[in-house]
């Protein structure tokens, strides 16, 4: 079956064979492999994308149901010449340990930012409670955003 | 696979009257679990999140596919605190409470709530219009539910009387991100009369009449009377051992629980 929708502003056909999640086409036929498979349950975060304008697990997306979606996933945040604020300060404040859980983060968090951009303390840690380092790196994560809610308030 | 993606309540009604075997789709965080783990292997898909009937929030009616992201907005107090509490910003920004009443797990979070609102749930077919259900003859077991195959949920209705006095808590075996363990629903109306449900504590969300019974003829309870209410609320639920819990801790937790709710409605 093919399903039509827009990932990262570019429009984009895939080719989907059953009820198979929007990661796993993500992955393994638009080859966009930074939103990362780990959980399969939607309880890490760390495939977590922006569907619609909403913050989402694309593991528990199924892909058949993204006709005429937009979708933006973490190749879609910043670029390599010019890092988004979110991906600037967790490399600023050295937030990355293995990095798995990273990608997802990054959407979060930018995903938050988005919105508000200066959130309390209290609000990044919410918006970034569906999302494990299993490398238990939260300190330097939660640092560097609060850093960057605090610049221009 | 096939999927039909209606954008209208009567489209939906009629895919699902052409193929009652169809899997219904709603925010996904229950049927793609299944289907990740190799559990489901669905062969036709009606796809639900595009019809506008369903994602209504209207006065006394809230649309089958209303998501709890929204739901942590709602004005009754306690059906917000539930929402706050399911999953993660991610599922709650996709799972909707017309799911958690499909699903019908012992466990869903919105379901004491309903129980506790005297809720009806609004169920559609093509062959037969609409009928509402009331929660206690909807929920019939451990996920199973009295919708007939060619039926779509479409709204939970919520009666006018529901108390605004009204509070919710689970317990889980940690405080974010967990499938609670015990989970319950206390509202207090003007007269003092309680109501009183829980979850996870039986194989449908249940009421506990007995300790609502108590409270009706004691108002103002008493240490001694908040006691017993907890006890009579212990006896009354019917849980069972599994990986998550035991009986006995599920039991004392019910009551536990359903008393600081008490607590907390009688202090408003």
């Amino acid at each position: 079956m093919i399903v039509s929708f827009k990932v990262n502003g570019e429009d984009r056909v895939a080719n989907v064979a059953g009820a198979e999640s929007l990661l796993t086409v993500l992955r393994e036929e638009l080859e966009l492999p930074g939103s990362k498979n780990a959980c399969e349950q939607g309880e890490c975060g760390s495939c977590s994308v922006i569907l619609d304008g909403a913050l989402v697990t694309s593991c528990l997306v199924m892909a058949a149901d993204c006709e005429g979606s937009e979708v933006t996933t973490v190749e879609g945040i910043g670029s390599e010449r010019e890092l988004h604020a979110v991906q600037q300060v967790l490399l600023d404040h050295g937030a990355v340990q293995c990095g798995f859980c990273t990608p997802g983060f990054v959407v979060a968090a930018a995903h938050l930012f988005e919105q508000d951009p200066h959130p309390s303390n209290d609000e990044i840690k919410e918006a970034l409670s569906g999302n494990i380092c299993r490398c238990t790196g939260y300190g330097a994560i939660l640092r560097g955003l609060e850093a960057l809610a605090g610049e221009g308030s | 696979m096939e999927i039909t993606r209606p954008t209208n309540l009567a489209a939906a009604l009629e895919a699902r009257a052409d193929d009652p075997g169809a899997d219904l789709l709603a925010g996904g965080t229950d049927l793609m679990v299944e289907v990740n783990f190799g559990y489901a292997r669905p062969e036709h898909v009606i796809a639900l999140r595009r019809i506008e009937e369903i994602n209504r929030i209207e006065n006394g009616r809230i649309g089958a596919g209303v998501t709890w992201a929204r739901l942590e907005e709602s004005p009754h107090r306690a059906l917000a605190q539930l929402s706050r509490t399911v999953g993660s910003p991610q599922i709650r920004a996709a799972g909707t409470i017309g799911g958690n009443i499909g699903t019908a797990s012992p466990a869903g979070d919105g379901l004491p709530w309903l129980a506790a609102a005297n809720a009806e749930i609004e169920v559609a077919s093509q062959a037969r219009g609409t009928r509402r259900v009331p929660w206690s003859d909807f929920f019939t077991g451990v996920k199973r539910t009295s919708l007939e195959p060619d039926e779509v949920i479409v709204a939970a209705v919520v009666p006018d009387d529901v108390p605004e006095n009204q509070e919710f808590a689970k317990i889980g075996q940690r405080s974010a991100m967990v499938i609670s363990t015990v989970a319950a629903c206390v509202m207090r109306d003007g007269n003092g009369s309680v109501r009183v449900a829980l979850g996870s504590v039986a194989p449908t969300p249940v009421r506990a009449h007995q300790a609502e019974q108590l409270i009706a003829e004691n108002p103002e309870p008493s240490e001694a009377v908040l006691e017993e209410f907890a006890r009579t609320v212990a006896e009354e639920v019917s849980p069972i051992t599994d990986h998550r819990s035991t009986e006995a801790y599920r039991r004392h937790a019910a009551g536990v629980l359903a008393r600081r709710l008490l607590e907390r409605c009688l202090a408003q």
